[in-house]
């Protein structure tokens, strides 16, 4: 499969990173020349393979839904572009 | 470089024990290194006050008999560990301010048995690449320079600090993380010994992630057996980490110098790949040898599905990094650049916050996962992920102790050299490296010879999941049969 300059356009919005028009020719022929490498995949038989979910013959861990860490928004805080009143402060979302 | 840094880990730590020396003039020595290195460009961050102060604690510990097994150790660390309190940017621009207030399990279990840091090392843009070009901060320098050259050389990557520093003598070990052959490749190309637990071997806590399912710490070192000790304190189980593996860690050292008469090591026809260089060849015919004159049995063995492998990590691991990667919106920690709204912010903000080869990856991961290609790309090689794995567990259960195989397809190449428009030239790297990486396996590379041209070249061992003792005892042998390597001009300084 390849993709056209609009599909380059589509998946920067989809992935939200701003291109240039420049950007978009350079960007279809490098994300090409990845599909092109991955589409060998389309050779092998994978009828009636599971996909693979984990790694390792592991159940994932439970443990009782409690609170165990935090109370200290200074410090979860401290690295935010801009934080007001204790929270985090982005440009207007809602109208 | 001084006597101290010449010392490996192994005899640093035994000098410190008996007194010959004390961690504050190891660490100075080291620190010193580092100042007269910076052509290398292996450090993004030298922390030498937070040295000192280690050191003078470990000093305190040494005398008064409660050493750590790491006490007064000068290490560096990968740029993609947090580190309370000091900077840490995953080599990217959009982190160059990011300071995090917690620390990394791994990181954390090497303070806890003494080790003293040195500074942040650095890597590939979130470690994604396998040269270290793709930092924010610049590239790192190979110590290692072709014979009667002086063209400069890529240490490999994402680890390309890390490897760079141990082979320099800028560290005395480093912590990296491979997710596709980021220790192991840099490793080689340097003439250290590197080596990738098996997945859950280490905890993924506080390390900035890249391929969630595919991540894992290890340590690069001067000597298999510098390595083993570096391994036995970083890993173990952490309830931070719900893929962390709930099991004993073993005293990895011991496991150096461990027979391997009888042991089965298989010889994967699959990797003897086109276009793979005679030395190479020749060098894998040496280890099997080697391995032989040991006293273990070498055999063919088929994986017929390592072909696959690389354009099947390139789905996975690039979807995994596209939903990773997406917190980076300029709200929480990052930079952020303004925007008419908030979707301009998070857009405006990306684009400049990661470089080329980010960029690249999340649109080929966001493209994967969407809606009408997943079946296609991701599920499909999610399953042929199950078929690589199977091809291991058949040998494996057919009595393989260990799969012996190059660590590279060639020596460390230049600087630009493979950056050109075409990405997959550089993603070929990773041929011999990332299959175990996809199967979740341990595997070790250990420097075993020099190109024509006077380059480091590595062999890599692949065990069998938490077979990394076995590795250690081969790693030894191949050590022990080829030498050490040491970079033989310090032209830097």
């Amino acid at each position: 499969m390849s993709v056209d300059q609009a599909t380059v356009r589509r998946v920067a919005h989809l992935a939200r990173i701003a291109v240039t028009e420049e950007e978009v020719v350079h960007l279809q022929g490098e994300l090409n020349a990845i599909l092109a490498f991955v589409d060998e995949l389309a050779e092998v038989n994978v009828e009636g393979v599971e996909p693979m979910t984990s790694i390792t013959p592991m159940t994932l861990p439970l443990r009782a839904d409690v609170v165990t860490d935090g109370f200290y928004p200074e410090r979860v805080l401290a690295n935010a572009p801009a934080a007001e009143d204790g929270f985090f402060a982005v440009p207007k979302v809602v109208e | 470089m001084s006597e101290l840094t010449r010392l490996t880990l192994t005899a640093a730590h035994e000098g410190l024990a008996q007194g010959h020396f004390t961690a504050t003039e190891l660490t100075q020595a080291y620190l010193d290194a580092i100042e007269a290195a910076g052509a290398l460009n292996a450090y993004v961050l030298a922390t030498p006050e937070k040295a000192l102060e280690m050191a003078k604690a470990s000093d305190a510990r040494l005398a008064s008999g409660e050493a750590g097994p790491l006490e007064g150790i000068p290490l560096g660390v990968k740029d993609n560990y947090a580190v309370e309190g000091v900077r840490t940017t995953a080599g990217s621009s959009i982190l160059k301010h990011f300071v995090p207030p917690y620390e990394s399990t791994v990181t954390a279990n090497l303070w806890r048995d003494g080790a003293v840091l040195l500074g942040k090392l650095n890597q590939d843009e979130f470690a994604m690449g396998s040269s270290t070009e793709t930092s924010a901060f610049g590239a790192t320098v190979n110590p290692w320079r072709r014979e009667g050259s002086s063209a400069p050389l890529v240490p490999g990557g994402s680890s390309g600090g890390s490897a760079a520093a141990v082979a320099a003598h800028l560290a005395a070990g480093a912590a990296g993380t491979d997710t596709g052959g980021s220790i192991r490749q840099p490793a080689a190309f340097t003439g250290t010994v590197g080596i990738k637990p098996t997945y859950g071997r280490c905890s993924r806590w506080g390390i900035i992630a890249y391929a969630s399912s595919l991540d894992q710490a290890g340590p690069i070192a001067r000597s298999v057996n510098d390595a083993a000790l570096l391994l036995r304190s970083m890993a173990g189980h952490d309830p931070k980490d719900s893929t962390s593996a709930k099991l004993p860690v073993p005293d990895y050292e011991a496991a150096v110098g461990g027979s391997v008469k009888g042991m089965r090591i298989g010889i994967p026809r699959e990797y003897r790949v086109d276009g793979m260089s005679g030395e190479i060849a020749s060098l894998w015919d040496e280890g099997a040898q080697w391995l032989r004159d040991a006293g273990a049995e070498v055999v063919e063995i088929s994986l017929p599905h390592s072909k696959y492998a690389l354009p099947a990590y390139y789905i996975v691991a690039l979807a995994e990094a596209s939903s990773n990667l997406a917190r980076y919106d300029g709200v929480r920690y990052g930079e952020r650049v303004p925007g008419r709204d908030i979707v301009e912010m998070y857009e405006k903000t990306r684009a400049d916050g990661f470089g080329a080869e980010v960029r690249r990856r999340i649109m080929i991961g966001t493209y994967v996962l969407s809606a009408g290609y997943y079946d296609a790309y991701y599920v499909r090689a999610q399953k042929v992920r199950t078929l690589i794995k199977r091809d291991f567990e058949t040998v494996f259960a057919a009595g393989i102790d260990a799969v012996l195989a190059p660590a590279t397809p060639s020596p460390a190449f230049g600087i630009g050299e493979k950056s050109g428009a075409d990405p997959v030239e550089m993603y070929l790297q990773d041929v011999f490296t990332v299959t175990l990486n996809m199967a979740g396996l341990p595997g070790i590379a250990v420097p075993a010879g020099l190109s024509g041209e006077g380059l480091p070249l590595g062999l890599q061992l692949i065990g069998r999941p938490f077979g990394e003792e076995a590795l250690f005892s081969l790693g030894q042998v191949i050590e022990e049969a080829a030498g050490r390597f040491t970079c033989p001009d310090e032209w830097w300084r």
